[in-house]
């Protein structure tokens, strides 16, 4: 009866995804152009999330590099777009992130707690300070511009990355890997000393997340026309993930995906509403939030459930 | 040959000697005791043989390889096994998946999850905790957290186990049931190398007893050899 149960359960949560994911695809062909738009950025922020919550939230070493790997995305796009076509394009800029993702980690994994979040944090800053001086003494530019796509391609890359960014992230955390990044958050000596390579899985998880973060960067230039260091690399972009997860909650898989997607279409709609006060609504909303959900909405989510249940037996 | 050995090991921290030119060895299928006053540098040495931490100096050997450096992991991998002073259980993790994760990357890490899981079950039994498999590993006891990291240490299949005060902080008869584990490791061909301030159960279940004092081998011996040694007996009550 349980075993049935869960089946059951299991079938149902498969069949909501497929219908997700063909309502998605779709989209372009029945929802107005805004729509599209939106969800284009919602998707981009769970890819975000999503990929910072596979390193980061197992293993509790809070990374503030995902703008780092973002701006990356973005330059590659600028420097290649005019030359190489859109899905090379997005794979040079995930390979690119990926690659600074190893080398950063190979010197900050050794760093535990705030040291590691300080040091990422730093990087975003580095890169931007090194790209603008490098754009103002070697190349004389201020800088530059983006071949333009149609948001219709634009959203459909978006689809195609959320999608594998969400299946990678659903098949490390059932991999026995998953396990041995969650004993690395509880306690990383002893899992060293259970046989895990606690450094090498640390830094290829942390690049494989970078992977996702460069690619979305890539692709959403194209939504931009101009770009210079400053936009590239938005310290933003680096608290926004750590944001949606914790609004979400990192208990479940579906929390940073939950998180994510409301947060981003909450900015959305206070932005345009309330254009002069969105902020501090926003604030407002984040702090209620954070004091009373301290496992985020899928805490509510899970109190939802079980008030059901108890519900469902007091009828029988 | 002895399963372990080690020559001149050497740690200091900051200015002090922790450990100065200490030679020691381990034969296969023995229980050796190491036994010293507080910072004498016992589970310093249990860090430097399980990679936790590096020597200064010296060399230490195991199966008649040189492992001297080398990174917990992969002397872990290579068969030797330890549970910590202060007791090390993922605690929010439930207990039969601190086992599995022993199964999972220890010498055995080629195992498929199915075998893992039964074999972690098995364990969970040996050790005596299959009635709590599913708690999480911070709800249980003291003395259930403590198997539950030797069983976690069995399941990465070490031909060596290290001890680390197995038995502080239990009472009489956890104690005693600890000691009566010890012998069935041993039963399995475990070799075994342990801290211990229980007096009672280092004499009882120890072939040979190594005593450090301020870093330095005072004295090696039968469990009577040591029970009656001059120096030791000095170190431990004063003159």
């Amino acid at each position: 009866m349980r075993i049935s149960g869960a089946t059951s359960q299991k079938s149902v949560s498969l069949g909501l995804v497929l219908l997700i994911l063909i309502v998605l695809s779709a989209l372009p062909l029945y929802a107005s152009m805004y729509a599209v738009i939106l969800l284009t950025a919602i998707l981009m922020y769970v890819v975000i999330t999503v990929s910072w919550a596979l390193f980061s939230g197992p293993t509790g070493y809070i990374s503030l590099a995902s703008a780092a790997f973002f701006g990356v995305g973005i330059y590659t796009s600028a420097l290649l777009g005019r030359s190489l076509p859109l899905p090379a394009v997005i794979g040079i800029a995930g390979l690119a992130s990926f690659m600074m993702a190893l080398l950063v980690g190979a010197v900050t994994l050794r760093l535990r707690g705030m040291y590691f979040a300080v040091f990422t944090f730093g990087l975003v800053e580095l890169i931007k300070r090194l790209l603008l001086w490098w754009e103002m003494t070697v190349t004389r530019t201020r800088g530059r511009f983006v071949i333009i796509v149609d948001n219709d391609t634009i959203y459909y890359a978006m689809l195609s990355i959320c999608v594998v960014t969400l299946l990678t992230a659903y098949l490390v955390r059932r991999s026995k890997f998953g396990l041995a990044l969650q004993s690395i958050g509880e306690d990383e000596e002893a899992a060293a000393h259970t046989g895990i390579n606690v450094t090498a899985l640390k830094i290829v998880t942390f690049s494989i997340s970078a992977v996702f973060i460069g690619a979305v960067g890539a692709i959403i230039a194209t939504r931009w026309t101009y770009i210079d260091p400053y936009i590239a690399f938005n310290a933003l972009v680096s608290f926004m993930p750590v944001l949606m997860a914790i609004f979400g909650g990192m208990g479940q898989f579906y929390g940073p995906i939950l998180g994510a997607t409301v947060f981003a279409y909450l900015e959305e709609v206070l932005i345009t509403r309330f254009p002069y006060h969105y902020m501090l609504l926003f604030g407002i909303i984040l702090i209620v939030a954070i004091s009373y959900l301290p496992n985020g909405l899928v805490g509510l989510v899970q109190k939802w459930r079980e008030a059901g249940l108890a519900r469902e037996h007091a009828d029988t | 040959m002895p399963i372990l050995e080690g020559e001149g090991v050497t740690k200091h921290f900051g200015g002090l000697a922790a450990l100065s030119s200490v030679d020691f060895h381990v034969g296969q299928g023995e229980v050796v005791g190491l036994i010293g006053p507080n910072g004498a540098g016992k589970t310093t040495l249990f860090n430097l043989i399980s990679g936790a931490l590096a020597p200064k100096d010296g060399t230490i050997r195991f199966k008649g390889q040189n492992i001297t450096g080398f990174k917990p992991y992969r002397i872990c991998r290579m068969g030797v096994g330890r549970t910590f002073q202060s007791v090390r259980v993922f605690p929010n993790m439930p207990v039969l998946e601190n086992v599995l994760l022993g199964l999972l990357f220890g010498r055995s890490n080629s195992m498929s999850s199915a075998d893992a899981a039964k074999e972690a079950t098995r364990l969970l039994e040996f050790v005596g905790l299959s009635a709590v498999k599913a708690t999480p590993a911070k709800d249980l006891i003291l003395a259930n957290q403590k198997r539950l990291e030797v069983a976690r240490a069995l399941a990465t299949k070490p031909e060596l186990l290290l001890l680390d005060e197995l038995m502080a902080g239990l009472n009489p008869t956890e104690v005693a049931e600890a000691m009566e584990l010890v012998t069935r490791i041993r039963e399995q061909g475990v070799t075994i190398f342990m801290i211990e301030h229980v007096m009672k159960a280092i004499m009882s279940a120890c072939d040979r007893i190594m005593v450090l004092h301020h870093g330095e081998k005072i004295a090696e011996g039968t469990p009577q050899e040591i029970a009656t040694s001059r120096t030791v007996v000095e170190v431990y009550l004063g003159e």
